[in-house]
């Protein structure tokens, strides 16, 4: 059995099935990511592990011993929140002392504890502040210090870098990983955002209407998607012919399937084509190697090795 | 540019002239009565001495009224809070459409006059045989009747349901601020319902809950329709005692020394207990 | 997720109880048949209600508390828009200082503002005059016209009238057709709350109503000085009648709550 097994999980809100039936295994240490568009049930997922939704049916076992049987309050899991959730009138250090104190840990145990995780997450000398004081991402890294430091069993992290602008999420998401990786914590993310959820995890559960519809490592989901839906919602597709081809997988050639270059978006490390094709608008990805591009209203040649 | 910088006074003379001519002046004019003489035959005479300053700070009348006054002011802060503040909790958590339901049963007697309101516990009231003595002791709470009418228990009871809607209304709004995933982040972190409220909620909507007990406390001072009810020609606050003064003694300067005294030792106690809660919450709440 | 438990709502029953009873008592007093305070036990009566129209002082009282209330509330708001306007969209030196001086009748003792109008309509012969119960009720209800208008003056967004601008409006045009209809929900409420405020005021009314211009309140409160009789009780019915009807009428047109609570009224 799975280190964290959900099991025909399922929850309803009057007559929506929000989550419906999702079986997962988790197994120890890894990081995994709950994918999908907002309304998928990936939130409510995340809400039934940590006990603040019941389930309508289903199981959650952690570690072998069942999970719903024990309180919130008792089930010792670490969770950043969307809003990070701050204690807006504690300092950062009381912030992330506040789990070991509830769980009775000694002044200087905490002390040392609180100093640690502190410095892990970059912001030992931000102990004295107060949440209000600082940014955005230094809020963010006190919320997953807070979440750390009681040691869980499991970190859940609930679209924890959206709250910050492109550049700053790129960080955090580098540095996340490594902490994760460096303490090993067993890990869910919950995200809407593809490229987070590859860059992140060890597997990708991508959910649709309540239901997974592929588990797997994140190469494998892009690159064999095992429904339309999960191949649409990693990246961009093209279908051609009744084939799906990644747009970066097609390049212009000497032959191939004819086409008019519509229009032509010039994106820094690569180009975005549109071409009118006689089977539709092909959308393609060609890498800035420096090289002279097709302009606008060029004809040109599609081709694609099979796979 | 000229006209620019001219702009917001323009579009403010007329409320300017207004309080001006209806506010500063009259206010200007009760503190210069404050200082007339007058006499029983005499009436009022436009001369500057500090007679009635004088016994307004020396007669021991004037200082237990005052003392009064500020005792039940105090007392009926501390009741809008103790059952105040537990209400707009409860209220928060309720479930649509119970929460404006009750909101609305709260906060309306707000907008129903306070005169109709304070005859209501007249008549709960009402000496002896008045339903709240009736009902205590078939609770077995108390075994002979408490007075209720005419005394400053009365008048605090009847002052607290007056005033309850302020408390409420401040520490709901208070509520309202919370980030409710804050309680969760508390929850998950081991911490029990009773610890969530003493060491989360409350630290956060401590600065709504003072809000409102300045409020509280500068209306009860002030109040003058429930204590002249309930408190009759007896029980005398300091408004109550400056009416007293106005229109049957007719000793218009000594009721004006009185108001103007109500007026500065309000002010005083209100901007010294804003500026505290202000110095004391900056730094966190910005 | 978080649910009040039984000691919480039990808590709550005794709170709307304590909250009710004493509008509930007069209420129920008002229909008794007998010619003392006391519960109606086995019959109901309408004859204090009757009793009302052989008292033609409270009729007339309550026709003037309502003209001074629309009318007092009326100027109030007319007066509010360009001060708030100007608190809102200028920075100038002076800005606090009147903010503070317009709500300053929130702060001052109604008790000191009624004996300082006395002694000023006095002086200068509006003693016990309509008149100067509007001027009076103007500058009282001012600040809650102030904080609604100042809140919708605030609140609104400066690009719409810059694209009006751009679009050629004039100056005048952009009043006229954008920010006025933009902050006219802001205008409608407080002049409900500048209303209800003048309405039910009575202790600065008490000191400059004169026994030809009184108004409901002060009627009441003068008569109960007196006597504690059904008669007011039923009087009061009416009046927390009157008030309920408007009360549900208000919650369902704005929400009273926004209305109550109103936004935050410096504009940080």
């Amino acid at each position: 059995m799975a280190f964290l097994a959900l099991e025909g999980l399922t929850r309803k809100f009057g007559t929506h099935l929000a989550v419906d039936g999702l079986s997962l295994g988790v197994e120890k240490g890894e990081f995994v990511a709950l994918l999908g568009p907002s309304g998928c049930g990936k939130t409510t997922t995340l809400q039934m592990i940590a006990g603040f939704v019941e389930p309508t049916s289903g199981a959650i076992a952690l570690d072998g011993r069942d999970l719903l049987a024990v309180k919130p309050a008792k089930r010792g899991l670490g969770i950043v929140f969307q809003s990070y959730a701050l204690f807006p009138h504690m300092t950062v250090a009381e912030n992330v002392a506040f789990g070991l104190e509830m769980q009775g840990v000694a002044t200087a145990e905490r002390t040392r504890r609180v100093a640690e995780t502190l410095e892990l997450v970059g912001l030992g000398t931000f102990a004295a502040r107060y949440p209000r004081q600082m940014s955005g991402g230094q809020q963010q890294r006190v919320a997953l210090a807070r979440a750390l430091v009681i040691r869980p069993q499991i970190l859940l992290l609930d679209e924890p870098l959206s709250n910050l602008d492109a550049k700053l999420r790129e960080e955090m998401q580098i540095e996340l990983r490594q902490i994760q990786r460096s303490v090993g914590t067993t890990t869910i993310l919950v995200t809407h955002d593809q490229g987070e959820a590859m860059a992140l995890s060890d597997r990708i559960a991508v959910m649709n209407h309540g239901k997974v519809e592929q588990f797997a490592p994140p190469h494998e989901a892009y690159e064999r998607p095992a429904t339309p839906f999960v191949a649409s919602f990693l990246g961009k597709t093209n279908l051609v012919g009744g084939t799906t081809v990644r747009p970066e997988k097609i390049s212009f050639a000497a032959s191939g399937l004819a086409g008019r270059v519509k229009t032509r978006i010039f994106q820094g490390n690569h180009w975005l084509y549109q071409v009118d094709t006689p089977s539709g608008l092909v959308t393609v990805i060609r890498q800035n190697s420096g090289e002279t591009m097709p302009g606008e209203g060029e004809t040109v040649h599609l081709a694609w090795g099979t796979t | 540019m000229r006209a620019m910088k001219a702009a917001p006074y323009l579009l403010s003379t007329p409320a300017l002239l207004l309080f001006g001519a209806i506010v500063v002046v009259p206010l200007a004019m009760t503190v210069a009565l404050s200082f007339h003489d007058w006499g029983q035959y005499k009436g009022i005479e436009p001369v500057s001495i500090l007679k009635n300053w004088h016994e307004v700070f020396t007669d021991s009348y004037f200082l237990e009224m005052f003392w009064r006054t500020f005792r039940i002011a105090l007392l009926v802060t501390l009741l809008t809070a103790v059952l105040g503040v537990p209400e707009a909790y409860i209220l928060n958590r309720m479930r649509s459409p119970w929460r404006g339901i009750f909101l609305l049963v709260i906060l309306g007697p707000l907008l129903i006059s306070v005169v109709a309101r304070t005859l209501g516990w007249a008549l709960l009231f009402g000496g002896s045989s008045g339903i709240v003595n009736k009902a205590l002791m078939s609770m077995g709470v108390i075994s002979s009747p408490l007075p209720f009418m005419f005394t400053e228990t009365g008048m605090v009871v009847a002052l607290a349901h007056v005033l309850m809607p302020y408390m409420v209304l401040a520490v709901w709004a208070a509520l309202q601020r919370l980030d409710p995933q804050i309680e969760n982040a508390a929850v998950a972190l081991g911490a029990g319902p009773f610890t969530v409220v003493r060491r989360i909620v409350l630290p956060q909507i401590m600065p709504g809950i003072l809000s409102g007990g300045v409020i509280v406390f500068a209306l009860a001072a002030s109040a003058f329709a429930t204590p002249a009810i309930i408190g009759g020609r007896r029980l005398k606050v300091a408004s109550t005692l400056a009416y007293d003064e106005f229109l049957n003694t007719l000793n218009w300067p000594l009721g004006a020394a009185v108001a103007v005294l109500l007026l500065l030792a309000l002010i005083a106690i209100v901007v010294a207990s804003s500026r505290l809660v202000e110095k004391r919450y900056a730094q966190v709440f910005g | 997720m978080s649910r009040n438990g039984p000691l919480a709502l039990a808590f709550h029953a005794l709170f709307v109880t304590f909250i009710l009873a004493p509008i509930l008592v007069v209420c129920f007093v008002a229909f008794t048949p007998e010619g003392y305070l006391s519960f109606p036990t086995d019959r109901w009566s309408l004859r204090w209600f009757h009793a009302i129209g052989r008292y033609p002082e409270f009729i007339s009282a309550f026709w003037r508390s309502l003209w001074l209330g629309a009318l007092s509330s009326a100027i109030a708001v007319a007066i509010s828009v360009p001060a708030a306007l100007a608190i809102a969209r200028y920075r100038f030196p002076g800005r606090e200082v009147m903010t503070t001086l317009f709500m300053s009748p929130l702060m001052i003792p109604h008790v000191v503002l009624g004996i300082a109008f006395l002694r000023f309509f006095t002086q200068i012969g509006l003693g016990g005059t309509f008149t100067g119960l509007v001027l009076a009720h103007i500058v009282i209800v001012l600040p809650f016209a102030l904080r609604l208008t100042l809140a919708s003056a605030v609140g609104l967004d400066r690009s719409i009238e810059h694209a009006a601008v751009s679009l050629g409006a004039s100056e005048w045009t952009v009043l006229k057709r954008i920010t006025l209809p933009l902050v006219l929900p802001g205008l409608v409420s407080g002049w409900a709350l500048a209303f209800i405020n003048s309405f039910d005021e009575v202790t600065m009314t008490v000191f400059i109503a004169a026994p030809g211009t009184e108004t409901l309140p002060v009627r009441m409160f003068l008569y109960i000085q007196d006597n504690i009789d059904p008669l007011v009780t039923s009087v009061s019915a009416c009046v927390i009648a009157i008030t309920v009807a408007a009360l549900v009428v208000l919650d369902r047109a704005y929400g009273l709550e926004r209305l109550l609570v109103g936004r935050n009224v410096h504009g940080r």
